[in-house]
């Protein structure tokens, strides 16, 4: 019983000499707006549409990245140009609704949707959290330089014809005789 | 006349220190539990976040100061106001220094022991005219604790006002000329001091307001000015139990250099600190822990302490 007691006291002094010595420890706190956090390359933050490397909108209008939305916060319009390519009309995000989950960005099957290491985005007019396509559409690649989905889809488009794509043959024509 | 006016000044100067003290320390508080858990804590408005104070007042009193419906309106109202009263009653009898203190009490503590034990009414009525069952349960748990830690608080004193031979606090200090009660009276400070965190609902004794089982306890259906009252209340009795471990143990006023007066403010805030280390590192106890750790370890030592302390003195006559 008194060792009991006396254990414990010496454990309650240990602990409370333990949480004084934390005074002379770094604070882990960022101060944030005069000290900005490091964010990791892959931070989950605003969202921008990205282009290929020759400078065009990857974007084909597949409404997977509005299915794929467990908010429903992406709004969109399929269109073609007269080559044939597909591109969105209007792309709208509404920002505050969207959760960051990085659903579209998983579901885009041309690398074109991506998440951004920013998350300093806050508005004093809600209106201003929807972004528009021009808000959204940035001039680079963002994490993918290389890739463009025209020059590897078997997709004809202006420019591209069947079977010029990149590792892909010329097509067959099924009915010749193959002379 | 002067006198009276010295009197006065008196009064009005150790309540408006202690009314300040009291939203300081809401401030102070928050920045070293900050502290010791490695972050900052307020530190935005005004300088290093001394402004906070302000605001937070500012917003207390600007509250909507909300009396439920299914509440004891009176009783509801005069809850909060008993504590704030006991509290800063009995800071009538603590001696600041040789010529600051408002009254000189011949029976000084034993007045404080009794505005402690009425501040029980304070937490026993909210909890009970609040008509909530949390706040009925954190009434009730306060209301134990402070009865069965009262008794040996005031046996732990008992030691001091042998070796002082005075209820008074001023004559107690005055002994303390060669040696300070820390060293004699090791035991019933020990004894004291938790009595005295009990006393004031404290971590690790903060059973009346455990928040993660009771909500608030008894001050759940509070708001606005009211709980701040509570909350000025608490702060307050910090306060006060801190002055009197240090009139009764550390020599209240005296130490070389220093004015008696800084002296005095300096052992305090020191305890005053221990208070909120306490806070930052302890865990709060069960209630079957507390009432029999009161009960079974903490009264037979300050009887133990009474007793010996006893035959010294009887010894030494």
């Amino acid at each position: 019983m008194t060792i009991r007691g006396i254990d414990g006291a010496k454990s309650l002094l240990r602990s409370m000499w333990m949480v004084f010595m934390h005074a002379f420890h770094r604070r882990e706190t960022v101060l944030y707006p005069e000290e900005k956090p490091k964010l990791p390359a892959r931070w989950r933050g605003r969202i921008v549409l990205t282009r290929d490397p020759d400078g065009q909108e990857r974007c084909v209008a597949c409404y997977l990245c509005s299915s794929a939305c467990p908010v429903s916060c992406i709004a969109l319009q399929a269109t073609e140009d007269e080559t044939g390519r597909r591109y969105p009309e209007f792309f709208r995000i509404n920002f505050s609704r969207c959760i960051f989950c990085g659903m579209c960005e998983e579901a885009c099957p041309t690398n074109s949707i991506q998440l951004t290491p920013d998350f300093e985005m806050s508005e004093y007019n809600r209106q201003n959290l929807v972004y528009e396509k021009e808000h959204l559409l940035i001039s680079g690649t963002g994490k993918y330089p290389d890739y463009n989905f025209y020059r590897v889809a078997g997709l004809a488009i202006g420019g591209k014809d069947k079977g010029e794509a990149e590792n892909e043959s010329p097509p067959v024509d099924v009915r010749g005789l193959g002379l | 006349m002067s006198g009276i006016l010295w009197h006065l000044a008196n009064v009005a100067g150790v309540l408006g220190v202690l009314l300040t003290l009291a939203g300081a320390l809401i401030m102070v508080e928050r920045r070293l539990l900050a502290l010791w858990q490695d972050r900052y804590g307020p530190n935005r408005v005004g300088p290093f976040g001394l402004l906070q104070v302000a605001a937070d007042m500012i917003k207390i009193f600007t509250k909507e100061d909300w009396i439920p419906p299914f509440s004891d309106k009176p009783v509801f109202i005069i809850a909060p106001c008993i504590i704030m009263g006991t509290v800063l009653m009995s800071f009538a009898v603590i001696p600041f220094a040789p010529a600051v203190g408002v009254a000189d009490l011949d029976i000084g503590l034993l007045f404080f022991l009794g505005m402690s034990s009425l501040g029980v009414y304070s937490v026993a009525l909210a909890g009970w005219s609040s008509n909530n069952k949390y706040a009925l349960l954190g009434g009730l748990r306060a209301t134990a604790q402070m009865l069965s830690y009262e008794v040996f608080m005031a046996l732990s004193l008992m030691g001091v006002v042998m070796l002082a031979g005075s209820f008074n606090l001023r004559t107690i200090v005055n002994a303390q000329q060669h040696m300070w009660f820390c060293i004699p009276q090791f035991l019933g400070l020990v004894v004291f001091t938790v009595a005295g965190i009990a006393e004031t609902h404290r971590v690790p004794f903060d059973l009346p307001e455990a928040e993660s089982e009771l909500v608030a306890g008894f001050h759940s259906e509070y708001s606005g000015m009211k709980f701040g009252m509570f909350f000025v209340g608490e702060y307050l009795a910090i306060t006060l139990i801190s002055a009197l471990i240090v009139t009764l143990f550390f020599g209240g006023w005296q130490g070389p250099i220093l004015p008696p007066l800084v002296w005095f403010a300096l052992k305090t805030a020191v305890l005053i600190c221990g208070f909120v280390l306490l806070r930052a590192s302890l865990p709060r106890l069960r209630y079957d822990q507390l009432m029999s750790f009161g009960w079974k370890i903490m009264l037979p030592v300050a009887l133990l302490n009474l007793l010996i302390t006893g035959a010294i003195v009887v010894a030494r006559h």
